[in-house]
């Protein structure tokens, strides 16, 4: 397969996932729809999610592009599909900085891949910022509360 | 009221050593400004016209002494010595330097407090109704989901970075004190009859706001069961941050998202959402609400005198004005005004500050609330004790007897501080609240409240005025634009603009002229707004510009 779009597995600095990467790119959410082969899919900001719902269990990647690190709307998108069961490899590319490590991490992302590698210590500090949670969201974590009640 | 545990703790210094860790990297050429200042915004700094400003959070407003006393501490080590309250219940510092903020963040959080999401796209401190808990008309004290608010928001990992701003307000009374239909999210907490009795649960209204383009936030739901009411506020959300518009800036607050939608549609994606989150399980344990809600249960009100001597006419006009009826008889609610004539509306100065502090502490449960408003409040004072409270607010200068009048003026910091404004607003509202009191006016003409913006942005609520001002750049001038009949509270109204604009000394007038035109036209018990709602803006009209 063409590999017309996306990072390769050379480009993911971060990986929380044993299973080996997809080889190859992925296509758009609009050729993912009617190549009924495709298991890679790259999601930009003002895609629908949701229209992957459906092809969920042949997918193996998803990227999911942010171009400005301040557009939210990939965080969505990821815990979206989490939500909908999606258990492969969840890539977060583009602009992925320091600060964004650990909200994306509870949103669902497995993976990443900036477009400017990032300082490894303070990218491990980042993911580890967190000790504890105050909601409940993709990664499954016990919250806050959770810990507060349990009995 | 509210106690951290070790989590919240550990929260809160985790946020601190965070920030720390980017200032770090910032200096290091890690991060470029551009990278930097959403974060620097979502701990509350933000870059102004002389200095660096840091905007503290106080959540619905509500503090005790020894917080108040921090933010004294902190007004004298890292500012000029004074703070000045906003209308969203925080405090802010207008003269911080950036090298200091960490260690400001680290002071405030030995006191169970912070500066986090005070600025930034992203949910921001939650406000509520200042008397909580003291107000004899209050169905549920509303601070309980407001704190259930505030921990579900922090740190929010999907909604960090969203199309703008969004603010959530929550009250438990029919009169609303709290703006709470000119918010992104209003929640009112209401009562109603169900089977088994009575059923708490939230209405919800979506997509309010000021700004360049203000809004009534739409009723979207009557009743969320109190057991989804995260879940349902994390649906409003989710369809806000897919969906709000990110293509420009000044359309990008929720209320665009409403309106271009209709509130029909965007209800009808939230209730899909919700359905679904529902499954999803993004609730609380329950349990959770009935732990926050102990923390607020009634103090230990004593029965007392429920009269007072009013031989002292000014102690008396004090009561009559500043003081709000409370759920127990022998108690009031005391406002502190912040608003002395000629003075900035807001500020306090460190020694204020303590004074309020102790107050506080010895009369009023040690503790404190922030008004939106801009003024402090002494929520909890037996009757017995109000003329010593008086007395020491009247002698450290606190005791303007000026509650909702004409010198209660709600003022945005304007030109003298704000990058983004167009004209001053501080020096007006001093004016026009010192022209007020010589001319014994502010008692004649009773409940006004009259609010100032210096920019479009609104943070002065002009929208929301009996009488509002805008200030605007005319070729490089500084003009007022004068509107009438707004209103934030349970009669909630936008204003509307009465004509061509007016330079400083002609808005002062004007304002003089339209409180004559009420003067002439009221009925008896009539406020300004009831006269101006009853005639029509054409009277104020032919008095401002003639025939």
């Amino acid at each position: 397969m063409a590999h017309n779009l996306g990072t390769s597995p050379d480009e993911v600095q971060f990986r929380f996932r044993d299973d080996e990467p997809v080889d190859h790119g992925t296509v758009t959410v609009d050729s993912a729809l009617e190549q009924t082969n495709a298991n890679a899919v790259r999601i930009e900001p003002g895609d629908d999610a949701r229209l992957l719902l459906p092809f969920l269990d042949r997918l193996a990647l998803v990227e999911v592009n942010f171009p400005s690190f301040g557009d939210g709307r990939g965080y969505s998108a990821a815990r979206i599909l989490r939500e909908a069961g999606y258990a492969g490899e969840l890539r977060a590319v583009g602009q992925v900085l320091i600060d964004q490590l650990s909200h994306m991490r509870r949103c669902g992302f497995d993976s990443f891949a900036p477009d400017k590698r990032l300082d490894e210590e303070d990218a491990l500090r980042a993911f580890a910022t967190w000790e504890n949670v105050y909601q409940r969201a993709a990664d499954r974590r016990a919250t806050i509360a959770d810990k507060r009640h349990e009995a | 009221m509210y106690k951290y545990d070790q989590y919240d703790q550990a929260m809160v210094d985790a946020r601190v050593e965070e920030f720390r860790d980017q200032a770090r990297r910032r200096l290091e050429g890690k991060l470029t400004e551009d990278q930097f200042k959403p974060l620097r915004l979502m701990n509350g700094l933000y870059l102004q016209l002389h200095a660096y400003m840091l905007r503290v959070a106080i959540p619905y407003g509500t503090l005790n002494s020894r917080q108040m006393e921090a933010l004294a501490d902190i007004a004298e080590k890292y500012d000029r010595g004074y703070g000045h309250f906003t209308t969203r219940q925080n405090i802010q510092y207008n003269w911080i330097k950036l090298e200091d903020a960490a260690d400001i963040l680290a002071d405030l959080a030995t006191v169970e407090m912070h500066a986090i999401q005070t600025s930034g796209n992203c949910i921001r401190n939650i406000s509520a109704d200042h008397f909580a808990g003291a107000a004899a008309d209050e169905i549920i004290d509303p601070r309980p989901y407001a704190e259930l608010m505030r921990q579900w928001s922090s740190f929010h990992p999907e909604f960090t970075y969203l199309p703008r701003k969004f603010k959530i307000a929550v009250i438990g009374s029919e009169t609303d004190r709290a703006a709470m239909r000119l918010h992104d999210i209003g929640i009112r907490i209401v009562r109603r009859a169900s089977d088994s009795g009575a059923e708490v649960g939230a209405q919800f209204f979506a997509g309010g706001g000021m700004g360049r383009t203000p809004m009534i936030a739409p009723l979207i739901r009557d009743f969320v069961p109190l057991d989804q009411l995260i879940t349902y506020a994390e649906a409003c959300l989710r369809v806000y941050n897919r969906y709000g518009r990110r293509d420009n800036k000044y359309k990008a607050r929720i209320k665009i998202l409403v309106h271009e939608l209709g509130a029909a549609e965007y209800t009808r994606q939230v209730e899909e959402e919700f359905a679904h989150m529902l499954s999803v399980g993004v609730e609380p344990p329950h349990e959770e609400l009935a732990r926050i809600a102990e923390y607020f249960a009634p103090p230990a009100f004593v029965d007392g005198p429920k009269t007072l001597d009013r031989s002292d006419p000014d102690f008396a006009l004090w009561v009559d004005r500043n003081t709000h009826r409370h759920k127990h008889d022998a108690y009031v609610s005391a406002v502190i005004s912040l608003k002395p004539a000629g003075g900035i509306p807001g500020d306090a100065t460190a020694d204020q500050m303590r004074l309020m502090a102790r107050l506080a502490k010895q009369y009023s449960f040690d503790e404190l609330r922030v008004m939106h408003t801009q003024n402090v409040l002494l929520p909890h004072v037996r009757i017995a004790d109000l003329h010593a409270v008086w007395t020491a607010l009247e002698e450290a200068g606190l005791g303007s007897p000026n509650m909702d009048t004409i010198e209660d003026i709600i003022a945005c910091p304007g030109l003298d501080y704000c990058s983004l404004a167009n004209a001053r607003s501080i020096p007006l509202a001093q004016r026009i609240s010192e022209r007020f009191a010589q001319s014994g006016r502010t008692e004649i003409v009773g409940e006004l409240k009259l609010k100032i913006s210096g920019c479009i942005n609104a943070c002065g609520h002009h929208h929301a005025g009996h009488i509002g001002i805008l200030g605007v750049d005319k070729k490089g001038t500084e003009n007022y634009q004068l509107s009438l009949g707004g209103s934030e509270a349970e009669d909630v109204s936008l204003a509307k603009i009465t004509g061509p604009g007016f330079d400083e000394d002609g808005v002062i007038a004007a304002v003089e002229k339209v409180t004559d035109v009420y003067l002439a036209a009221r009925a008896d018990g009539e406020r300004f707004l009831d006269t101006y709602r009853r005639i029509g803006m054409e009277p104020f009209k032919e008095a401002l510009y003639g025939a």
